[in-house]
């Protein structure tokens, strides 16, 4: 196979390996790969971590392996890439779309602007409303604040901008 | 005169102290938040900083060339052997003392990792980069938890007043570098203490002021932690921390 077709290949495969706290996702949904390489028959996937103390890195790390091993692929390896850090800018859009119906608002807002908890208006996942009140800076996992909907009344999680 | 790489070496363990140091006390406290909210909140901040112990460590252990993990560097030296400012080992207390010690800590250590971002040490300037994003959401958190108890009530304010007094002995310590400050600043464009000791002294004036609490006058300033000397109450801490790998040293899961 063409060295750029089985690049191909295993982004297609990586979009499989889901997010071991929000599976709804994807590693790649998530922007967490950032470059597959492959020289002869090995292959390096770079990927980024999304918080220091992220208990699901290596959940992530072996999930990839254990994939891409199942698809017939022996000589992988892993390459933590800390530099540039991850920011939740390169969730793609599909992620985000995934991540609203999973009853989770995706971040608002650019981290390049230090938009923690988005400057616009969180929308609620549910009933779409716009009027939502943050609840607690901090959720279930790291990465998510907790919101309510004024409207709906609802709580739900918000995917913080970082 | 120390070497480059050795000082390099004991930098970096001692980024990795402070951190593991600090997280262990924090973790003290899970399950014991006082609402919901700050329990989540120090419980998600003792992870990130676990993680940025973990990064440095490894990096250490890469360093040194010896084979040392992780692992052993948290779990298997010595009291004397740890390099973390005596701030970090002091006691949690009340909510108020926890966070005055995360403040006066995390008003450096963002200038630290905000400095080292531009080191020229790659490995260390990476680390730096990502620890420096989860920082920044701890002192934004913290600091608006002590404007909020100066500001408070009588006896809030009372309260973390005089946290801020009993803790400020610690604070010296946090510029007072030494031969590997110096080698770290001089071969690999290192953080400046002296302009982040004016700039830590600003920033923490204004939050004081901001929490209506008055800047503690300068006094005499407990040292040990860059040479291993530590307070009473790290013997405690780290028997604790150390205990599972003391009793089955190398266990795994």
């Amino acid at each position: 196979m063409l060295a750029e077709n089985k690049k191909k290949q295993i982004w297609d495969w990586l979009a499989d390996v889901p997010d071991p706290e929000i599976p709804i996702v994807s590693v790649v949904d998530l922007g967490m790969i950032r470059k597959v390489n492959v020289r002869n028959d090995a292959v390096e996937i770079e990927v980024s971590p999304t918080y220091s103390g992220c208990p699901a890195t290596e959940v992530i790390e072996s999930s990839i392996l254990a994939k891409l091993n199942d698809e017939g692929l022996a000589a992988v390896s892993i390459r933590r890439v800390l530099s540039p850090p991850w920011t939740t800018d390169w969730i793609s859009e599909a992620g985000r779309e995934k991540l609203r119906q999973y009853g989770i608002a995706p971040p608002v807002g650019s981290a390049s602007k230090r938009e923690l908890l988005g400057k616009g208006a969180v929308h609620c996942p549910r009933c779409g409303g716009g009027q939502t009140t943050v609840v607690s800076e901090f959720g279930s996992t790291a990465c998510k604040a907790s919101y309510k909907c004024d409207e709906c009344l609802e709580p739900f999680e918000y995917f913080k901008c970082i | 005169m120390m070497k480059k790489e050795d000082a390099l070496l004991a930098y970096t363990l001692r980024l990795g102290d402070n951190a593991l140091i600090i997280a262990q006390r924090l973790i003290e406290l899970v399950t014991h938040g006082p609402e919901l909210e700050e329990e989540m909140a120090n419980a998600n901040f003792a992870l990130d900083y676990l993680g940025q112990a973990r990064m440095f460590y490894s990096y250490a252990g890469e360093l040194e060339g010896e084979g040392r993990k992780e692992d052993e560097f948290a779990f298997m030296r010595a009291e004397q052997e740890f390099r973390n400012f005596l701030l970090l080992e002091q006691p949690n207390g009340h909510f108020g003392d926890t966070i005055a010690r995360s403040v006066m800590f995390e008003v450096f250590y963002l200038m630290q990792l905000e400095a080292l971002v531009d080191c020229a040490d790659e490995r260390l300037a990476e680390i730096a980069a990502r620890a420096a994003k989860e920082i920044r959401y701890h002192l934004r958190h913290d600091s608006q938890w002590l404007i909020r108890l100066g500001d408070g009530t009588e006896e809030s304010h009372e309260k973390i007043q005089s946290s801020v007094a009993e803790l400020w002995r610690f604070t010296g310590e946090l510029f007072a570098g030494d031969e590997i400050d110096e080698i770290m600043r001089a071969e690999f464009s290192g953080p400046d203490l002296e302009s982040i000791q004016a700039a830590w002294r600003e920033s923490i004036a204004a939050i004081l002021a901001e929490a209506t609490l008055q800047m503690p006058d300068d006094q005499w300033m407990d040292k040990g932690g860059r040479t291993g000397r530590h307070s009473e109450h790290f013997g405690p801490l780290i028997a604790e921390m150390q205990y599972m790998q003391r009793s089955y040293p190398g266990l795994d899961w």
